[in-house]
């Protein structure tokens, strides 16, 4: 007669169709496949966001001493290729911005300390593969991820110029329109594409660990604590069928 | 309040009112039921400890506090014969005083005004100790909280041997040999940092753990000189 | 209260002590050693002693962040990551009570569904049914306060969007809304004063009315599966026939019931916190901020079924108060269900098929406003809310007319489907 399960399925089946209908059309991001696990893609990332991004955007959350001690880099490499702000390790990472950076740029660049929890290591990844020449904007540069965005292109020298590419998509009503659908090279940075890749890798991977610094930790304690639990789950499973054999 | 006091005696057998829903004593294994229940609560117990493990260790100093606390790093260099620099360490100020060769020659010639030549009764570093009257480790800078041990003044520095005048409003007394005078309460101490005979405070300053990294950077709160930095 | 313990037995030494002073061996043996509860209790009946064990959860993770959290505009935010990588173990108390949070809903939830199912609102237990309503209300602004303090931009705007649904109430709406937020915006002020009541107030709040929910459920004893009152058949010693003594017969089980559940909790704590920014939302990962609403503002999941309602209603005369008060009418109608509920049978076992029809309704109509809830309000969504939310009024405004008219079987003497 009135089945659950059949009702449920066709929630299921409702909510399934529902993202496909109410979506905007967004440039889809690209996939940074990182991996904190990777302690030497982080390292690599901790030094090009301080040479690159730190001289605008702080980590006001993140001490230097704590990368020292995640990553394994000693407190000699640690000064040397890391702190140039401070020669405090207990410091956290703080541009040297002066206070009306907002007037130059339009907006103050962001902390990034948490930049990958709020939107995902995949938007950093794209984020900084995504700049094209737009001469409409302040910097002559946009974003494809970030339209008018208020940064500047600070990494055409390793990337290159990249130029819009559109697309054909039609109105609704038929009318012909041109719709940003990507990017493509103009001129060649001093790193390869492929090069690159691993330079925007290891910075979003680096700001993933910047997020959440014990999230490594955390996953390897987790396999204990669950292993440790499923025991005890096992052990008062048996203490419970033991005792209820009384009962009739 | 074991379970097995439970009425298990009092059954109705199968015949009565349908049975009640306990099983007869006779057919309950004990053993076995000790034997888990032991298993359960050792394993409890474990996880009890386990599980009390963050709560009681977030009471430790946090990273923040650790910065907080971290040693200081003072560069004497600038420093004359004479005067003196306070810094702050773990929230108490800390004195440099930089003493001439003459004073520090003469540390030994007025044992009989103190209460503690050797500081046997007070807190420092044992490498402080056994410096003897210099309590120091480099003899030209003497480093100590700037705290009275009696009851937390700011002592002031009067480091002019035989000027009994020099802090405004009191009277240093005769063969001052130079060193701190606290306005609280009249405490006086030496140049050393120990204190005089019948004062109010009890004990020497307290001289906090210190090295010198280099001839001129002293780092308050270490024992060692840190490792290359 | 409960009848002297019958087993015959002396404390002896500091134990006799202390029962010569307080009824400590009185209470354990009336309310567990000897307190009798169905046997046929089935997986449904887990969620109870788990809401205690989440509720305690929450009071102790809760006390130990409150000693290193800053309840201030400025400090806020901040504090959270200094808990999350300053302090020591920080983040393991962090994750215990966001993720404590949502497990506290979804025991609820689920143990609320299970009176549904087995009638144990029904007479004698309505008013045990009620103070689980002032529980569940009580729980909601619990949890409402709770996200506003680590002032994340989501905590800004959810608290902006909830304290401005009291402006819709007419004539004193206005002054209502700067009164709860102490300041002309949501401000430092509002933000103090929700710490206080989220810290003090409301957990003093829950806990008298959990005792208050146990001493009622002591009083009457529990309903079970088949919906049958167990104390109708009692042997020699007036034990129920159907009832065994909690311990320890349900102490074991609800200890296992606890460990399985912290297999759950733990891996969602140690591997997947955020899950997937249901139980932490990425926006609030960025500081409030007063000038950037963040691209769409949607409550914690256990909120979504309410807040799909609040907007499938439109405004109507210039104002929007028929929204909140079809909000206001969708908890209260809780409160009623011991006397909308006309069957002759308590259990759904006993039901016909209307009743398994309008229950399988609900529970589909809940869950797609959850999903409303979260999505912005475009494409098909706005109409599934409307078609929703009028579904899950209905469950409770014809409940009097097809409880009655609905087929029932016979109701066995004993219970069945036990050990």
């Amino acid at each position: 007669m009135f089945d659950p399960k059949r009702w449920l399925l066709v929630a299921a089946v409702v909510l399934a169709a529902g993202p496909s209908v109410a979506q905007e059309s967004e440039i889809e991001l690209q996939h940074a496949r990182t991996d904190i696990k990777d302690t030497e893609s982080l390292k690599r990332g901790a030094r090009d966001f301080m040479s690159y991004c730190s001289g605008c955007h702080s980590l006001m959350y993140l001490r230097y001493n704590r990368i020292g001690e995640d990553l394994h880099i000693p407190p000699s490499a640690l000064s040397s290729s890391l702190m140039f702000t401070s020669d405090n390790p207990f410091d956290s990472i703080v541009s040297s911005l002066p206070r009306d950076a907002a007037e130059w740029f339009g907006k103050p660049p962001p902390d990034l300390s948490l930049i990958a929890r709020e939107r995902g290591p995949d938007y950093i990844y794209s984020f900084l593969k995504g700049f094209y020449l737009d001469s409409t904007r302040p910097w002559g540069v946009n974003n494809l991820y970030l339209p008018s965005a208020a940064m500047p292109d600070v990494l055409w020298e390793l990337q290159g110029l990249q130029r819009p590419v559109y697309k054909n998509e039609p109105d609704p009503d038929g009318s012909a329109r041109m719709v940003l659908a990507g990017v493509e090279a103009l001129t060649p940075g001093s790193l390869s594409p492929q090069e690159y890749d691993v330079f925007a890798r290891d910075i979003a991977n680096f700001l993933d660990y910047a997020g959440e610094p014990i999230k490594a930790k955390r996953q390897s304690m987790g396999v204990f604590v669950v292993l440790f639990l499923l025991v005890g789950l096992v052990l008062t499973y048996l203490l419970k069928k033991e005792y209820w054999k009384d009962v009739h | 309040m074991s379970g097995d006091q439970v009425d298990r005696g009092h059954l109705g057998g199968p015949g009565a009112a349908g049975g009640a829903a306990i099983a007869l004593e006779t057919q309950v294994d004990h053993s076995r039921r000790r034997l888990l229940t032991g298993a359960s609560v050792a394993f409890g117990a474990v996880g009890v400890v386990f599980a009390a493990v963050p709560f009681i260790a977030s009471w430790e100093p946090s990273e923040r506090a650790k910065a907080l606390g971290a040693p200081v790093t003072v560069d004497v260099s600038k420093l004359e014969e004479g005067q003196m620099l306070k810094v702050v360490y773990r929230g108490q100020p800390v004195f440099v005083v930089r003493r001439s060769k003459a004073i520090v020659a003469d540390l030994g010639k007025h044992d009989q005004l103190l209460a503690d030549p050797k500081s046997e009764n007070s807190e420092q570093p044992d490498y402080i100790k056994r410096s003897g009257a210099q309590r120091a480790r480099n003899p030209e800078y003497w480093v100590g909280l700037a705290v009275c041990t009696h009851l937390g003044c700011s002592p002031l520095g009067a480091f002019e041997p035989n000027n009994a005048f020099q802090v405004e409003g009191s009277n240093l007394g005769q063969n001052w040999p130079g060193g701190f005078y606290c306005p609280c309460h009249g405490s006086k101490f030496d140049i050393s940092g120990r204190v005089f005979k019948a004062m109010p405070a009890p004990k020497n300053l307290e001289v906090p753990s210190y090295t010198f990294a280099s001839e001129t950077r002293l780092v308050i709160g270490e024992d060692e000189a840190p490792n290359s930095a | 209260m409960a009848a002297a313990p019958e087993s015959a037995d002396k404390s002896t030494g500091l134990l006799a002590w202390i029962d010569q002073r307080f009824p400590l061996t009185l209470l354990w043996k009336t309310q567990v050693a000897e307190y009798y509860a169905p046997k046929n209790f089935n997986w449904w009946y887990y969620f109870g002693s788990l809401a205690l064990f989440v509720l305690a959860n929450q009071l102790v993770t809760g006390i130990f962040l409150t000693m290193h959290y800053k309840p201030s505009a400025e400090e806020a935010f901040a504090s959270i990551e200094f808990i999350m990588r300053d302090v020591s173990w920080g983040w393991l108390l962090r994750y215990l009570h966001s993720t404590g949070a949502s497990a506290f809903f979804i025991v609820v939830y689920l143990h609320m569904f299970r009176s549904l199912l087995y009638g144990s609102h029904r007479k004698p237990r309505e008013l045990l049914w009620i103070f689980g309503c002032l529980i569940f209300v009580a729980l909601m602004a619990e949890g409402f306060m709770g996200y506003v303090l680590p002032w994340g931009n989501m905590s800004y705007w959810g608290a902006q969007v909830i304290v401005s649904l009291f402006g819709s109430l007419p004539v004193i709406g206005g002054a209502l809304v700067e009164w709860i937020r102490g300041d002309y915006v949501i401000a430092d002020a509002t933000l103090n004063r929700l710490f206080a009541l989220h810290v003090a107030a409301m957990p003093l709040a829950l806990v008298f009315l959990v005792i208050a929910h146990l001493m009622a459920l002591h009083e009457v004893g529990s309903n079970n599966p088949d919906g049958i009152e167990i104390k109708k058949h009692k042997d020699k010693e007036g034990h129920p026939l159907d009832g065994i003594p909690f311990h320890p017969y349900y102490t074991v089980k609800d200890l296992m019931g606890v460990m399985g559940f912290l297999v759950l909790f733990c891996a969602v704590i140690f591997f997947a916190p955020t899950f997937g920014g249901l139980f932490l939302e990425s926006p609030n990962f960025s500081p409030a901020n007063p000038l950037q609403t963040p691209p769409h503002i949607a409550p914690v999941w256990y909120f979504t079924p309410f807040y799909a309602m609040l907007r499938a209603v439109p405004s109507f005369w210039g104002t929007q108060v028929w929204g909140v008060l079809v909000l206001a009418s969708a908890v209260l109608v809780l409160f009623f269900v011991p006397w909308l509920d006309r069957s002759p049978v308590a259990s759904i076992r006993y039901r016909g098929p209307i009743y398994k029809l309008m229950l399988t309704i609900f529970v589909v109509s809940f869950i797609i406003l959850a999903v409303c809830g979260l999505k912005p309000p475009s494409g098909i969504y706005p109409t599934l809310a409307k078609v929703c939310t009028t579904l899950y009024f209905a469950f409770f405004v014809l409940m009097p007319w097809y409880t009655r008219l609905d087929r029932v079987k016979p109701v066995p003497e004993r219970v069945t489907g036990h050990v």
